[in-house]
């Protein structure tokens, strides 16, 4: 099969149904109705050739890498290993060196903050992050700046759930080291300008990290264009395993930046009056890492690859808009985040019905959905409300699954209006 | 599944129209509960006079369970001692976490609270029902403790 990632053909109904066929869980009855699965912000689902994957591993493969002479173990090395250069292909890098694997995005921004952060801040330095961030790109800032006495600054959102680069600039001063930024907001669905962002903050010597999380599997990503720093990512997001995620970052700064965890494989040589770091991406990777996880992660990349990210991005621009058009005929409610520029999540409150009232009578209908402050307190309270329901979508829902959650949120509005 | 087995009438009115539903500035006992999972938050507040309930209010945003529960706890209290109020919650947190069959002589115990018992089927929504409850018990467990120390 070819695909380039250029191929932007409008996606038919039968292309969809192709689609959802690789996906075994689709098939599912939830109390006695068909799955409408619509909570791919919170994980997506895995494809047979993940599957089999990560099965095949484990039945004709499992074993230690980078440590065995014996076959299996050079077996699993070399599957390990291209999968990582799968990875890095995929998000554009220019070496296996830039793609350290780790647990998931939480693991990749926790090695930063704790390597570059707790190495590079000081007193009165200023870490920036925006009002829209996962608690886990926030969280790991707080930790560090405390323990460095360093300053964290938030950019501000407005009610569409947009940053302003006027605010950008006004904030990015000489003090700043650090911009921790999410490409596209979990809880609204904003896409951030973070080309635009990223300049800024080169003009004034800070580095940026790209909290890729909920973006990857949505919109093309290539940090090479994006000129980031760093960009972390996490593998069930992207069809494929949880347990493996991403972390990519620019060669010369992993050169200079101190290992974080300690152990197995990121070193070289072991002595009681010190020891000597392995080359990169090693020097990261300490312990056995998640081989299964990765591996899998590298057949799912190939799979998004075989089908195009911007098909998919163009075919769920579609979704999102017909979703939202659709939303607005539902009496009392609101959508929360509005941006100009969103993809694939729809987040809103109804008058009078509470998001898990809204999420239970949707799971009776078989439809999951997510209620919930989605990790992002602060957006919540942005919008002066305790909880917002989201539906997020993947490739592989349909029109008619919308029309689904229509009918649900109508019966929802019936009972509780 | 059907939802009417959770999301009653009476549920549903008490949701819609929530009893003694504001702050109670003579409170004796108040505290805040928090659900993190959720986000959902309440108050509660008691008016409590020689040991016993007179006067029970809540304040706060919640599902149409949490609501719905503070709300007939506010009119099952009142009146009730504090004895009878620990006990009243012991049993319906033990129904609702399955810990207790609900059989005839427990339903009759429940009362009105019974309508509630249908959270049994969704274990994510348990602690909505016992929001209410639980702060409930802060409020006057905590003072209690206070006193006692003094």
């Amino acid at each position: 099969m070819t695909s380039t990632a250029t191929n932007t053909a409008p996606v038919s109904a039968d292309q969809v149904t192709t689609w959802r066929a690789d996906f075994p869980i689709l098939q599912t009855q939830v109390h006695g109705k068909p799955l409408v699965y619509l909570d791919n912000g919170a994980t997506t689902q895995k494809p047979q050739v993940v599957i089999d994957t990560v099965s095949r591993y484990y039945e004709t493969t499992n074993s230690n890498i980078h440590r065995g002479v014996h076959y299996l173990s050079e077996m699993a090395t070399v599957d390990y290993e291209n999968a990582r250069a799968v990875i890095r292909r995929f998000m554009g890098a220019a070496s296996d060196k830039e793609a350290i694997l780790t647990s998931g995005t939480t693991e990749s921004i926790n090695l930063v903050a704790n390597s570059w952060g707790l190495d590079n801040l000081k007193a009165g330095d200023e870490v920036l992050v925006t009002e829209m961030e996962h608690h886990s790109n926030i969280v790991p800032w707080q930790m560090v700046t405390q323990r460095t006495g360093a300053v964290l600054k938030v950019i501000p959102i407005n009610d569409a759930g947009e940053i302003s680069l006027e605010d950008v600039r006004q904030l990015i001063t000489e003090r700043t080291k650090f911009v921790a930024i999410s490409h596209l907001s979990n809880a609204l669905g904003t896409i951030n300008p973070v080309k635009e962002v990223i300049e800024l903050a080169h003009q004034v010597g800070a580095l940026v990290l790209v909290d890729g999380a909920q973006a990857i599997a949505h919109t093309p990503v290539d940090v090479a264009d994006l000129d980031c720093d760093f960009y972390a990512f996490s593998g069930h997001k992207i069809f494929g395993p949880t347990g493996i995620g991403v972390l990519y970052g620019k060669q010369a700064l992993l050169e200079a930046m101190p290992p974080w965890q300690g152990g197995g494989d990121m070193i070289r040589i072991v002595r009681f009056d010190g020891s000597q770091w392995n080359d990169l991406p090693y020097k990261f990777e300490a312990g056995t890492p998640n081989i299964a996880g990765a591996i899998g992660l590298g057949a799912a990349l190939d799979y998004v690859t075989e089908i195009g990210i911007d098909r998919i991005a163009a075919y769920e621009g579609l979704l999102l808009a017909y979703t939202q058009q659709q939303l607005a005929t539902i009496p009392g409610l609101t959508p929360i985040g509005t941006a100009k520029h969103k993809a694939s999540i729809a987040s809103f409150v109804v008058k009078h019905v509470h998001a898990h009232d809204l999420g239970t009578i949707l799971d009776s209908e078989g439809i999951a959905i997510r209620a919930g402050h989605h990790c992002a307190m602060p957006v919540m309270e942005h919008f002066g409300v305790a909880a917002t329901a989201r539906a997020s979508f993947a490739f592989y829902n349909t029109l008619e699954e919308v029309d689904q959650l229509i009918l649900g949120l109508n019966k929802a509005v019936e009972m509780f209006g | 599944m059907d939802l009417r087995e959770l999301y009653q009438d009476l549920i549903v009115d008490h949701n819609k129209r929530p009893r003694n539903f504001g702050k109670l500035d003579d409170a004796t006992y108040f505290a805040e509960g928090f659900n993190p999972l959720c986000g959902d938050q309440l108050t509660v507040y008691l008016y409590v006079d020689a040991e016993r309930v007179t006067k029970v209010q809540f304040e706060g945003e919640g599902c149409a369970i949490s609501t719905a529960s503070a709300s007939m706890m506010t009119e099952i209290l009142t009146g009730k001692t504090i004895a009878e109020a620990d006990a009243l919650f012991e049993l319906f947190h033990q129904v609702l976490i399955g810990e207790k069959e609900l059989d005839d002589d427990t339903t009759s115990k429940l009362g009105k609270l019974a309508v509630l018992t249908g959270v049994r089927a969704y274990p994510s929504r348990v602690k909505c029902a016992t929001l209410a409850w639980h702060t409930c018990q802060g409020a006057l467990h905590k003072k209690q403790e206070a006193i006692s120390t003094e």
